[in-house]
């Protein structure tokens, strides 16, 4: 991100260069995301989106580099550290992962039955206020499978701030979601990191919502930052990987066809 | 050449490094092992999910079997004139044999392969990755009451396909072939010790447990995420328990006997 005092990233990656087995799937990346702000992590599939996504929550540990939070090195976090760090970071994976056994109220109910002390009469409130702030307070006793995909995410968001954490990380939050369910999922994002002054991060790739909720956003593109600023630097940028992604052409410096050698020779073959 | 070396590596290598993951999963498991009110709920209600899935199959199975049982048992006695010691061998077979180790069996069939799918799909649907982002240990929420439920709920299911099985015996016998009910429970009564044959085969139950839950639990917990990984998961679960039962089974009755 550019000029951003360390002191105000909520969240940094430096030099962070991680392999899977032959593939590095992230070469020297550095990152900056800044405190109170909505960050959109956007990039083509498979470039390592939810990799840095699992960075942060200490998920996977890089081979080379650091990832701070706040003051916290997460990389070198175990055990108690580490929970402790991840009771403070709320996240909403991909389709909500609620849990199917339990209600809707007792899915936003468990962190804070889990990790704190509080009077049933107290969580309770805390749970319906979490709920009608994603405005499914009415299907508190209802269970995950009765309510629509887009409900079920709402109530993992709900799941997600039941902490009050300080940093939110949304993996994928409009995959899938009717245009209806995609408007409020972005105004609730926008209005949560606004009414709660937290640290957002969304991992999209849906390029036409990013300027609605997104302060800053970057590109990941062949395991480094393609490219990173305010959702209008980007929409003015020449960089042929921003036009790529940002008009949604189908070939470029990402290629449309996957790494193969030259289709004569593999029609040729068949004769052989 | 390789193909003896693949058929050796299939037949003894990979089982035993299965044996070695396995082991190892459920050394974490017990490392982290944490006793609290609400672990204690927890554990009771997969006793109620795993101890009633079963009950039916347990009931009906454990009738028949005594039924059975008594039939083939009966009918080769009565030839040697021994025909009054038939609720002997009927007790005895039941208590240290057939209980523990067919409920053991069914429980695998019934319960264990339902827990192998439920943490096989919550694998898949990422709600372990949830709990585990909320700071909330996966082994100790899911698995540790798990493990711990088929403990106690195996060897309350051996009593209860005992007591069926020796309903359908008295029924063949008294009801069905007239013996003298007196002698039946009688004679049980007095070649039947209470501790070493009934409650041995409680013993053998709650180890069945053990090793079933720890195989289910284990094997969901293994899974590829995906329908066909849950669904292998679920056929290993009962073929590893069947064998392991009966194997155990054997080496336990040697001991004890």
């Amino acid at each position: 991100m550019p000029d951003i005092p360390a002191a105000e990233a909520a969240i940094r990656l430096q030099g962070v260069t991680l392999k899977r087995g032959p593939r590095t799937v992230l070469r020297e990346l550095s990152l900056e995301i800044p405190a109170g702000k909505v960050t959109a992590v956007m990039g083509p599939s498979g470039c390592g989106k939810t990799t840095v996504l699992k960075l942060i929550t200490g998920q996977l540990r890089p081979d080379l580099g650091e990832v701070w939070v706040g003051d916290t090195r997460v990389d070198q976090l175990r055990g108690a550290e580490l929970s402790g760090l991840r009771r403070n970071i709320g996240v909403l994976l991909q389709n909500g992962a609620l849990f199917t056994d339990l209600t809707c109220f007792d899915n936003v109910a468990l962190p804070l039955r889990e990790h704190t002390r509080l009077p049933e009469a107290l969580i309770r409130r805390l749970v319906l206020l979490k709920l009608q702030t994603v405005g499914l307070r009415g299907a508190a006793a209802m269970y995950p499978r009765e309510l629509s995909g887009g409900m079920n995410r709402r109530v993992a968001m709900a799941r997600a701030m039941a902490l009050d954490p300080a940093v939110i990380l949304y993996d994928e939050p409009f995959a899938g979601l009717d245009p209806i369910s995609l408007g409020a999922s972005v105004r609730l994002i926008r209005e949560i990191n606004r009414a709660l002054g937290l640290t957002s991060v969304v991992i999209t790739h849906d390029v036409a919502e990013v300027p609605k909720f997104a302060d800053y956003c970057c590109i990941i593109a062949d395991g480094g930052i393609a490219a990173a600023g305010t959702p209008a630097e980007l929409r003015a940028s020449h960089l042929e990987v921003v036009r790529q992604f940002v008009e949604g052409l189908p070939d470029g410096p990402v290629p449309f066809h996957f790494p193969a050698r030259p289709l004569a020779e593999d029609l040729l073959a068949l004769d052989a | 050449m390789t193909a003896p070396k693949d058929f050796s590596n299939r037949l003894l290598a990979e089982p035993i490094r299965e044996f070695g993951r396995a082991g190892l999963f459920l050394l974490t498991a017990f490392s982290r092992m944490r006793f609290g009110i609400l672990q204690l709920g927890e554990i009771l209600r997969q006793v109620y999910f795993v101890g009633v899935r079963s009950l039916v199959i347990i009931v009906i199975c454990g009738f028949f079997v005594g039924l059975v049982l008594t039939l083939q048992t009966y009918d080769t006695l009565t030839r040697f004139g021994a025909g009054d010691s038939v609720s002997t061998v009927l007790a005895l077979s039941l208590f240290r044999e057939l209980a523990p180790v067919l409920t053991a069996i069914l429980f695998a069939g019934r319960a264990g392969t339902s827990v192998t799918a439920e943490i096989g799909l919550m694998k898949a649907t990422e709600q372990l990755d949830a709990l585990d982002l909320m700071a909330i240990d996966p082994l100790e929420r899911i698995v540790q009451p798990r493990l711990l439920a088929g403990v106690l709920a195996v060897p309350a299911l051996v009593a209860i396909f005992n007591v069926t099985a020796l309903l359908g015996g008295v029924f063949f016998a008294v009801y069905l072939m007239g013996s003298d009910p007196i002698t039946f429970w009688g004679n049980m009564q007095s070649s039947v010790e209470l501790g070493k044959d009934f409650g041995g085969g409680l013993l053998k139950g709650a180890v069945f447990g053990f090793l079933v839950s720890w195989l289910a639990v284990y094997f969901g917990w293994s899974a590829k995420p995906t329908s066909e990984g849950v669904a292998l998961a679920t056929t290993q679960t009962v073929i590893t328990s069947a064998i392991a039962v009966l194997l155990i089974d054997f080496v336990l009755s040697a001991f004890m006997l």
